[in-house]
């Protein structure tokens, strides 16, 4: 016998880690809009997308999950802080918030909530927007099934989207040193 | 006691990682090794350091705690963990405390992934090196909050430096990686992979460290790893986060105790991270050197013998310091401890010379030794480079680094395709 080898791949995306992970999401973006401290609001938007890679995990998407820590907790958050670091917090904190739009904020949310509920809840004729059952990709291969999805000769057709994706984060650049810059 | 002994048989006979396994003992049973080497590692380091630096400083270094200063980092720890924690009263309490966790989490974690061995790793994924980059550039954030938290003014520009520094280094180490993925699709099915035993085995496969693969592309790839790696854990000459002369200490200035021993600790082992991510993806992992040169099984036996071997040479060494100590009363309790070491040194060479044991270590050796060699290489250059200025790290990182990053991907690129086109025609791989 071999211990080593008997329990097969346990199930690891069970409902625990999804409640577990969804919670810490949603409190982290309470918290991101109720912080009058932006570092803090920072910090917990960082707990939010690394909770969110999780996520991508449990969907068996390791991929998206590693491009997502990289990119958003990695990349974006550190320049987030590196700008924030530089305001003065003490009068920040003393301001006065003038972005009072709750009547707008709340129709948006409950637009949002109808929505949801709609989507979630069986029609009359007993179908639903989500099929029954779970996917199964195997977690083994998905760089390599992105990859194909993207680059291959037969199934590659999202390149030309990817590219000008690309491109237009280009001209993103550009623009931005265009701007910063006086005399190029 | 029969069952018993076939029961951890069994856990070393497996052909599997224990993450691939699903085996959620053993794979605990392997975090706690690895943690415990790492702290250990981090200790020996620590002493290494300054001993290296001191001989190559014509000083002695630590000679008074134990023999040869020996028990210096365990004086040194316990020091650290008696001293008041100090939190500065104009501080931001909370993320002033949470800062060092950050910092620590993100450089172990990172081990999840290191490959010691075919089957000696924690688990294997299939995204290793994605993760590996992703989770060890998220210490930026636990340096930059602590600079922040600190509420003065050295700490603060001590984060900012070292947030734009580890940011810009880390595109040109990105591209770098990125090359060395595309070598991996050199097989019949030309697919790569980003699985850190994947990337070994693919050099395995093709008989060749990718340091040499497409003379002289690899050694160039490796070459800005080998500097971006440096910049990228905050180390001489690239230490500009924490440069003593101008910044006091950087980042940490207000951190002391056990906080400030949790910084260390994790600058340590993110060195000892990403000199395993040079290893795995260019020098062959756990590998042996001269695969192709020296082979055949009388070749193996003597490779396998090199760690025993090099456990008796070290306490070889050590009696021969035992014999050289002062002969006066006062150091006998220090001859005794070194001699001590010395035979529990020798004890660790005769137990590696075990055919069982032999076979199963020897690829944690090799992939051990390959790193020390990158912790040996950091010391030396603290020893002897001196510090850059700003702005000459920026250009180094995006203007040198960076566009050869990018010529070096294209051509890697070009050179690849050619030979995947040429076993095209062929119509097979040859290795």
């Amino acid at each position: 016998m071999n211990p080593a080898a008997v329990p097969a791949n346990p199930p690891v995306a069970t409902a625990f880690f999804f409640y577990l992970l969804a919670a810490v999401m949603i409190i982290g973006g309470i918290l991101v809009i109720t912080r009058k401290n932006a570092v803090h609001s920072a910090m917990a938007l960082i707990t939010t997308l690394l909770a969110q890679a999780a996520l991508y995990l449990m969907l068996y998407a390791p991929f998206v999950a590693g491009v997502q820590i990289i990119l958003y907790a990695g990349g974006i958050m550190v320049l987030f802080l590196f700008v924030i670091m530089l305001i003065s917090i003490e009068r920040t904190q003393r301001e006065r918030q003038f972005n009072k739009q709750w009547l707008v904020g709340i129709a948006a949310a409950a637009a949002l909530g109808g929505l949801f509920i709609a989507v979630y809840t069986t029609t009359t004729s007993g179908r639903t927007l989500f099929p029954e059952g779970r996917l199964t990709y195997p977690e083994g291969d998905n760089t390599q099934r992105v990859a194909a999805l993207l680059f291959d000769r037969a199934t590659g057709t999202y390149m030309f989207a990817f590219e000008i994706a690309s491109l237009l984060l280009l001209v993103a650049i550009i623009g931005a040193v265009v701007m910063a810059k006086k005399r190029i | 006691m029969h069952g018993v002994v076939q029961y951890i048989q069994s856990y070393l006979d497996s052909n599997q990682t224990p993450g691939a396994a699903g085996n959620f003992f053993w794979a605990t049973v392997y975090i706690l090794l690895v943690f415990v080497g790492l702290s250990l590692a981090v200790i020996a380091m620590n002493w290494l350091e300054r001993k290296i630096l001191a001989h190559m400083q014509v000083r002695l270094g630590p000679m008074r705690v134990g023999p040869h200063g020996l028990l210096q980092p365990i004086a040194d720890a316990l020091k650290l963990l008696l001293k008041e924690d100090i939190i500065p009263a104009e501080a931001d309490k909370t993320v002033f405390w949470v800062a060092p966790f950050i910092v620590v989490l993100a450089a172990f974690t990172v081990f999840v992934v290191v490959p010691f061995g075919p089957t000696h790793a924690i688990t294997d994924m299939n995204i290793g090196i994605l993760f590996m980059l992703g989770v060890s550039s998220l210490s930026v954030l636990g340096i930059v909050t602590a600079g922040w938290a600190s509420n003065s003014h050295y700490p603060l520009i001590g984060a900012l430096r070292s947030s734009a520094q580890m940011v810009s280094y880390e595109v040109a180490m990105g591209l770098a990686v990125v090359s060395v993925i595309l070598m991996t699709s050199l097989n019949e099915a030309s697919t790569g992979t980003l699985s850190m035993i994947g990337i070994v085995e693919a050099q395995q496969a093709q008989a060749q460290w990718f340091i040499f693969k497409f003379f002289p592309l690899g050694l160039i790839g490796f070459f800005i790893f080998a500097v971006a790696m440096v910049a990228e854990t905050n180390r001489a000459p690239f230490d500009l986060p924490e440069a003593e002369s101008e910044l006091t200490a950087g980042f940490h200035t207000e951190y002391s105790g056990f906080r400030w021993s949790l910084f260390f600790l994790a600058e340590y082992s993110a060195m000892i991270a990403v000199s395993s991510i040079a290893v795995t993806l260019w020098l062959g992992g756990w590998l042996r050197p001269f695969p192709n040169a020296l082979q055949g099984p009388t070749w193996d036996l003597v490779f396998s013998l090199i760690p025993g071997l090099t456990f008796l040479f070290l306490a070889g060494m050590t009696f021969y310091s035992t014999v050289r100590m002062p002969k006066h009363p006062l150091f006998r309790i220090q001859t005794m401890g070194l001699a001590g070491f010395g035979a529990f040194l020798a004890l660790v060479g005769l137990i590696l010379f075990i055919p069982g044991v032999r076979i199963r270590v020897q690829d944690i050796f090799w992939f051990s030794a390959k790193v020390a060699g990158f912790m040996y290489l950091y010391i030396w250059y603290r020893g002897t480079f001196p510090r850059y200025r700003f702005d000459q790290l920026m250009k180094v990182g995006w203007k040198v680094l960076l566009p050869t990053g990018l010529a070096l991907l294209i051509l890697t690129a070009v050179v690849a395709m050619r030979t995947e086109l040429l076993a095209e025609i062929r119509g097979a791989w040859r290795p």
